[in-house]
């Protein structure tokens, strides 16, 4: 598992982090076809972040990872008059990119199952009724603190790192890059139910290394 | 599943919170399962944990690009431009 490309670099909250707007993305695939360098290098700049660790996050190595993150720009460039626009440029982009990690030598992403299977929340702490015996303990403020301190990212990180790859990934692209799930079943090629299963039993799984992390039962 | 029952078990709830947070439980749903938090802090507070996992989450972010992956890639569109001329 190769997740070394997230930085740990942490900022302040300022809201949900905004994806860069369609709009802008249409405005340079224009200049783009129209032949000028800095449109792609502007694109380059706005998407190559988020593609280095959602490759990261599928092949084995980092150098690996800049690798599929070039072919997919070479792929961009080439199939760029072909671009239809009926998808957002982000969503066309990341679903070549998916596609080639996938390829390139990495596991069988199809067979992974979407659930796996049980609770995300350990049945020995609810009673016979299903009420909490062990209830969560309190920690939220806790972590924000830690956060700004930088202390704690290193542990979200590796958490995200032991998440099955289907799980990591719908976590990725929703909480991270910021896409909508309409956006991460296109790019993943999943259905709505998939997607949701996908994303709560991922972000169960991060909520619980937090409490496990900040002392919880 | 659980929806035939008249009450929601906290067990319950911690299978239904994405869903919840996604909007992804009809109207009858979702007033059940709030009903089940204004009554239940602990439940409260784990609704309040999956938030705050949510905006952890979000505040990693990738290292801005290297200064060589840059040039490789200017090199990249270059030698595309050649290779279409
Ligand atoms: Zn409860």
């Amino acid at each position: 598992m190769h997740l070394g490309l997230i930085a740990a670099i942490v900022l302040p909250r300022r809201g949900r982090r905004r994806t860069p707007s369609e709009d802008a993305d249409g405005e340079l695939v224009a200049r783009l076809r129209a032949g000028e360098e800095q449109a792609f290098l502007a694109l380059v700049e706005r998407h190559n972040a988020s593609m280095l660790r959602i490759a990261g996050s599928l092949v084995s190595s980092s150098a690996i990872a800049e690798e599929v993150v070039q072919d997919t720009w070479l792929a961009v460039l080439r199939g760029i008059d072909g671009f239809a626009g009926r998808s957002a440029f982000r969503t066309w982009l990341l679903r070549i990119l998916v596609n080639r990690a996938t390829s390139t030598g990495m596991r069988e992403r199809r067979s992974v199952a979407v659930g796996d299977a049980g609770p995300v929340v350990d049945r020995a702490r609810f009673d016979a009724s299903g009420a909490w015996m062990s209830p969560p303990q309190h920690w939220v403020e806790e972590a924000e603190e830690r956060m700004l301190a930088q202390g704690l990212a290193q542990q979200i990180h590796a958490a995200l790192g032991e998440l099955p790859a289907l799980q990591r990934e719908v976590v990725l692209l929703r909480d991270v890059d910021g896409l909508s799930g309409a956006e991460v079943c296109e790019v993943l090629e999943i259905s709505e139910a998939n997607q949701r299963v996908l994303l709560h039993r991922g972000r169960s799984r991060l909520r619980q290394a937090l409490e496990d992390e900040l002392g919880g039962s | 599943m659980f929806w035939n029952r008249a009450e929601l078990a906290c067990q319950e709830m911690v299978e239904l919170v994405t869903d919840y947070l996604e909007g992804a439980l009809t109207r009858s749903q979702r007033r059940r399962f709030e009903a089940h938090l204004a009554g239940c802090e602990n439940c409260t507070e784990y609704l309040r944990q999956m938030r705050a996992t949510i905006r952890l989450t979000g505040s990693l972010h990738a290292g801005d690009m290297t200064p060589a992956m840059r040039e490789e890639l200017t090199e990249l569109y270059r030698r595309w431009r050649a290779e279409g001329d």
